[in-house]
């Protein structure tokens, strides 16, 4: 279990609650997260759920994977700190992880 | 009157347009009519992870039903629409009763296209479109048997992928002179027969199929053993409701910019539409996800008043052995396909076509970057220089110039 926190464009903050075998990904599309477009459903080609990773997390997560660093090179609005969250697998060690959702996932 | 939704086919398109109907604010009520006995699922995992047994069935779900309890969908799953009475605004079940509809959105998809071979009917025949058709497939899927798939379509061949992988010995049968014909251009074609042929698997093209008969698959090049066929000869869209309410159906029921038909009441989404795309200037048939769910967006947007989300070049991937093949846009009508990357050796390269120098599409053969930029560069109708594309000393983001 773990306790992830999306910033929504809006500002808004959404805290979800998410049980492991899964990703952030699915986790955040069955809370009905705003934003987390996820068109593919994980298979790393559409990078429609993309995010940023608040800076004391960024180190915490899982390293990318060579799939995920290609699919970011280009995404639109991609910064250093993005991270696709269909990559990243939900474990008690996400506890309290915060991060922001981009304006736009096009 | 609260306006009443009535959709038609619970299947990925149907469960965005129930998303968006309430991000976009929609209060009226929603029904979701599926024949499948399951919540909305999504299909391609259903010829690679879910095949491979890599992923939980409760995992192809779109959304958990909590979901559409939430958002006080009426679920009616394994019902069958057997008519729509236009006049009276409501769809007739299976067995004769009467859903009233204000608006009615068709969300039928496609089904697996069968063929007319002596002993396709057969036991050990089987089709790969629904969770029940991959359940019957995985109870025979083991070591050591023989498969012959019948058809190189992205399908058959994912599944002779999985397949490979799982110690079967597969044969793929292609009546075209090359695999994957309708999706992408013979240079990737090319690459699939070789990709195939390294895991092992018995690739035949050109060749014509005559009979299944027990045991063994007849062909033009004779006979191939076959514990288990595959028949992976494409889809057909679900246009019999539309045709038969006397709605304008061509390749798929004929949509307009925001989904709707012929009859101002009834939209449809998904698999079983044509709708005419501008940047490409014709009416588009296609059989994506992407265009599942961007339709099931445009549609809500539509119903509920809200802006038309602007139009998005289409995409497609396919996943085979370590090979992640992405395409986006259309190749129809180029003049030049230009090759960077070398497709005889190793697994990465990418074929861009182009019309007159403008770019119409790309095939991404475990090239995320490349696929990533064309999608923005077919959109800006970009021109490029073909000597650029081919240097791969240039990187991804000077192929513009
Ligand atoms: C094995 C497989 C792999 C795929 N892989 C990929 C991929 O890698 N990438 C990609 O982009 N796309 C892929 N696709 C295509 C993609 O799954 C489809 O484009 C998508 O599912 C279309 O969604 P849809 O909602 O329009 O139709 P569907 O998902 O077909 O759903 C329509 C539903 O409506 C039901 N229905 C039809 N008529 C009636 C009726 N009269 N009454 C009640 N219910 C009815 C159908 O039974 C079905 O359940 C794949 C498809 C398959 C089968
Ligand atoms: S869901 Fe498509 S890349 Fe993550």
């Amino acid at each position: 279990m773990a306790k992830i926190t999306f910033e929504e464009p809006s500002g808004k903050l959404h805290t979800v609650d998410m049980a492991g075998g899964q990703s952030v990904m699915e986790g955040a599309v069955k809370a009905m997260v705003e934003g987390i477009d996820a068109d593919c459903g994980g298979a790393c080609s559409c990078a429609t759920c993309m995010v940023y990773v608040a800076a004391e997390w960024e180190a915490k997560l899982p390293a990318k994977q060579s799939d995920e660093k290609q699919m970011l090179e280009f995404c639109p609005h991609v910064q250093a700190n993005s991270r696709l969250t269909c990559q990243i697998p939900v474990t008690d060690a996400l506890d309290g992880l915060t991060v922001k959702i981009p304006p736009s996932q096009h | 009157m609260l306006e009443s939704i009535v959709i038609v086919g619970a299947g990925q398109a149907a469960a965005q347009l129930i998303a968006s109907l309430v991000q976009d604010g929609f209060t009226g009520s929603v029904t979701l009519v599926g024949d499948e006995p399951h919540l909305p699922y999504q299909r391609p995992p259903l010829s690679k992870k879910f095949l491979a047994g890599e992923l939980s069935f409760d995992r192809l779900y779109v959304r958990p039903a909590a979901f559409y309890e939430k958002a006080g969908t009426r679920l009616m799953l394994g019902t069958t629409v057997a008519q729509i009475d236009r006049q009276d605004h409501a769809v007739v079940l299976a067995d004769g009763t009467r859903l009233p509809y204000s608006t009615l959105v068709l969300a039928t998809g496609s089904r697996a296209r069968t063929v007319p071979l002596p002993g396709a009917d057969r036991p050990g025949v089987y089709f790969l479109r629904t969770i029940a058709d991959v359940e019957a497939l995985k109870a025979a899927f083991a070591p050591g048997r023989s498969l012959v798939v019948v058809g190189g379509g992205y399908i058959g061949l994912e599944l002779a992928a999985v397949a490979a992988k799982h110690e079967l010995r597969v044969t793929v049968l292609e009546q075209a002179p090359r695999v994957m014909g309708r999706g992408v251009g013979p240079v990737v074609s090319r690459f699939y027969e070789r990709l195939h042929r390294e895991e092992g698997v018995d690739i035949r093209t050109g060749v014509s199929v005559r009979a299944i008969e027990p045991g063994h698959v007849v062909c033009s090049d004779g006979s191939h053993p076959a514990d288990l066929v595959l028949i992976g000869a494409g889809a057909l869209p679900n246009v019999e409701l539309a045709r038969e309410a006397g709605l304008t159906v061509g390749e798929g029921i004929t949509v307009d910019a925001q989904c709707r038909t012929s009859d101002p009441a009834i939209y449809a989404i998904g698999d079983c539409t044509v709708q005419h795309h501008a940047l490409f200037e014709r009416g588009l048939h296609l059989e994506s996800v992407h265009n599942a769910l961007e339709q099931g967006r445009i549609a809500a947007a539509a119903i509920t008043g809200k802006p038309i989300p602007a139009e998005q070049v289409p995409w497609f991937w396919s996943d085979q052995y370590d090979v992640k093949l992405q395409m986006v846009g259309l190749s129809a009508g180029h003049d030049e396909a230009v090759v960077r990357g070398n497709p005889d050796q190793g697994r990465s390269f990418a074929v861009f076509y182009l019309r007159q120098g403008m770019l119409l599409a790309v095939d991404a053969v475990n090239r995320a970057p490349e696929f990533m930029v064309s999608k923005q560069l077919i959109a800006e109708h970009a021109r490029l220089d073909p000597a650029r594309l081919r240097d791969e000393r240039v990187a991804v983001k000077d192929l513009k110039g």
